[in-house]
């Protein structure tokens, strides 16, 4: 029973959304479903919080290394919950002003929306800063003339790389932009390379994908592939 | 064939059409529900055209505003839907929403409706009703009186979506062969597969954590369990995790999705149960982080340059941090597997880790690694699909360049001619 009960919710709720994207009429049965799901999840997070409290309370309780981190994190995360749950500093909803929770609780001025925009919002971008030195290194490493292929690659990515930039503009600037020539000019080049051949190579990857999905999907609705249940003992 | 007008032109047009005669406005105007199945969100209208309609009209403006909600007259505030040329006298409007619930029958209608006596009906929902104005706009920006529609119509929703019909018979028949080919393997029919090296290299990895006494890192992706993506990934993580637990290594799986983590435990658990090995299973190993993106990623950076395990698996769907992880794995000298459905992240992939599936690959996976033959059976059902895009492909192309060869050399080809309408009947009908 304990994998049998979820095995027909799967499959339930699989054929359900399927019938109400051919049906009209049962378009609603398909968005419950949805909702159904958020609200699972949106229970569940109560387990994910739980854990989190689990996990970082027994670091401090034995000491293990980095503690402290731990105790950064659990004040943190209490403090905004309390702040976001507690809507402190939060206005009432003019339409309901004797209701002081009627507010919302990320009003513009309050405790939530100040670590949101002045902790929160500069600690993500500062992760996504990143990104740009994590691209330049692992450019350097893809894109070493190591064979025939890793050649073709570098000599598409320059082009690119350059026809995406003033310099390339400049450096075939003396092509007629209106003569024979005139695919040859690296703006001219970039957008052929990215409209042919990268259009071509991406489609076939998308509609393995969406085959991959659609198999995937039906030895889910259909009980074959079990993995995600854990065992395949019933 | 309709005409698009850039706003500047049609503000021109509108501007100047006070200071000059007015064109004679088109009659009759009808509005009734679209006549092939549809989801309710069309509306077909027909009118008489301008008596100036071959002299001086350029084309006809068609507006819709919403009459009626419920069973409440509302002020017309007419929208402008679309622009069709002189001498035509129908319309499909599409895109009409039927039925508006009650938040946003607030935020729209606030001001228009008596509130109070539809919220007393009870209702949650409530059906419009389109009025429809066709306006003659002369070539001179001139316009004509408008032609309305007398009562407020709504919609019908059919039982089928006839616009679906093809997409249907596509499903079925990819669906089918996902079956057949599973009810051949069960009977024994042996099936191969090709040979995919990232999946060749999963045990590899994990029993060079095991040589270096690290852990096994295992991320499934960024997204919630109503992801296919993160189920494939669960599906490997059985695998995976199986494998570890037979090596003796240790596995982590840090999750961005409460539900995700449950899935993951009750997968890794049942793996260490299958490898014979329960008593080296906790739930610490499978741990929730945040659901935010790159609070994750920060945690899981962090993770891996301190405790650098040996081998790491980015399984699911990532965005932007795919690149962030990867390098960082690359950095602490990791064996790397990654393996998403995310045509944007593959280039980072591929550059940074040892191994990528690629799409369909990804979610080969699971039945690569089982070996079990109803799951071999769907991959070869897979492979009637790629027969029919191909053909699909390889048809729409050829019969495409067919046609405008013919046509360019003789445009009264009867032959070009069906071919063209053929291309133009299977882009716009059966991959609509």
């Amino acid at each position: 029973m304990k994998r049998l009960i979820p095995l027909w919710l799967t499959a339930t709720a699989g054929i359900v959304m399927i019938v109400s994207y051919f049906i009209p009429r049962t378009q609603g049965w398909g968005e419950d479903t949805s909702i159904w799901f958020d609200i699972l999840a949106g229970i569940a997070f109560i387990l994910g919080g739980g854990n989190i409290l689990k996990i970082h309370l027994r670091k401090v309780s034995d000491k293990t290394k980095g503690w402290g981190y731990s105790v950064i994190l659990l004040f943190c995360f209490l403090a905004t919950l309390f702040v976001g749950l507690g809507k402190i500093g939060v206005h009432p909803n003019t339409q309901y002003p004797d209701h002081s929770w009627s507010g919302v609780y990320n009003e513009v001025g309050s405790p939530f929306w100040w670590l949101y925009e002045y902790a929160f919002k500069p600690l993500t971008a500062t992760m996504f800063a990143m990104l740009a030195f994590y691209i330049a290194s692992a450019a350097f490493r893809a894109f070493r003339a190591k064979n025939v292929e890793a050649i073709l690659l570098l000599g598409t990515a320059f082009i690119i790389l350059l026809g995406r930039t003033f310099a390339g503009v400049w450096l075939t600037d003396w092509i007629a932009d209106d003569g024979p020539l005139r695919g040859l000019r690296i703006e001219n080049l970039t957008v052929y390379i990215m409209q042919v051949f990268n259009t071509a190579g991406s489609r076939a990857i998308v509609i393995g994908i969406a085959l991959g999905i659609a198999s995937t999907s039906m030895k889910v609705i259909l009980g074959v592939d079990r993995s995600y249940l854990g065992s395949g003992e019933e | 064939m309709k005409i698009l007008l850039t706003g500047s032109r049609l503000a021109m047009l509108l501007a100047t059409g006070a200071a000059v005669a007015q064109p004679a406005p088109p009659s009759n105007l009808t509005a009734v529900d679209h006549e092939r199945w549809d989801n309710g969100t069309r509306i077909d209208l027909r009118w008489e055209l301008s008596p100036d309609d071959a002299s001086e009209v350029e084309f006809y403006e068609i507006s819709k505003a919403i009459g009626r909600v419920g069973d409440l007259i509302v002020e017309p505030v007419f929208q402008i839907t679309d622009v069709v040329p002189a001498g035509t006298g129908a319309d499909t409007v599409i895109e009409l929403t039927r039925d508006l619930d009650v938040l946003k029958l607030e935020s729209d209608f606030g001001d228009q409706v008596d509130l109070k006596a539809l919220l007393a009906s009870g209702d949650k929902h409530f059906r419009l009703g389109y009025i429809f104005r066709v306006v003659a706009v002369g070539k001179d920006g001139t316009r004509s009186a408008p032609a309305v529609t007398a009562t407020p119509i709504s919609p019908v929703m059919e039982w089928f979506d006839g616009y679906r019909g093809w997409f249907v018979l596509t499903t079925l028949i990819f669906c089918g062969s996902v079956v057949m080919f599973i009810g051949l393997a069960k009977r024994g029919k042996p099936l191969k597969v090709r040979k995919i090296a990232g999946l060749e290299a999963v045990d590899e990895a994990v029993g060079r954590a095991t040589e270096m006494g690290r852990s096994v890192l295992y991320i499934p992706g960024i997204l919630d369990m109503n992801d296919i993506q993160t189920i494939a990934g669960i599906n490997i993580l059985a695998r995976v995790s199986k494998t570890a637990a037979n090596y003796d290594a240790k596995i982590e799986v840090p999750t961005s999705r409460s539900l995700v983590m449950t899935a993951a435990r009750e997968t890794v658990h049942n793996s260490f149960l299958e490898a014979g090995r329960p008593d080296a299973y906790n739930d610490d190993l499978v741990y929730y982080v945040t659901d935010e993106q790159f609070g994750y990623v920060a945690y899981v950076q962090g993770m891996m340059v301190r405790e650098k395990p040996a081998a790491c698996f980015y399984m699911g769907a990532f965005f932007a941090e795919s690149l962030i992880l990867a390098e960082t794995g690359n950095s602490i000298g990791a064996i790397q597997v990654a393996g998403t459905a995310m045509p944007a992240q593959l280039p980072f992939f591929v550059a940074a880790c040892d191994y990528t599936l690629i799409g369909e690959e990804f979610f080969a996976a699971s039945a690569y690694l089982t070996g079990s033959p109803e799951e071999l059976g769907s991959l070869k059902g897979q492979d009637v699909g790629k027969v029919i895009v191909a053909g699909g492909l390889v048809g729409g192309v050829g019969a495409f360049t067919l046609a405008t060869i013919i046509l360019a050399n003789s445009p009264d080809s009867s032959f070009g001619l069906v071919l063209q309408a053929a291309v133009e009947f299977f882009k716009d009908r059966m991959l609509t």
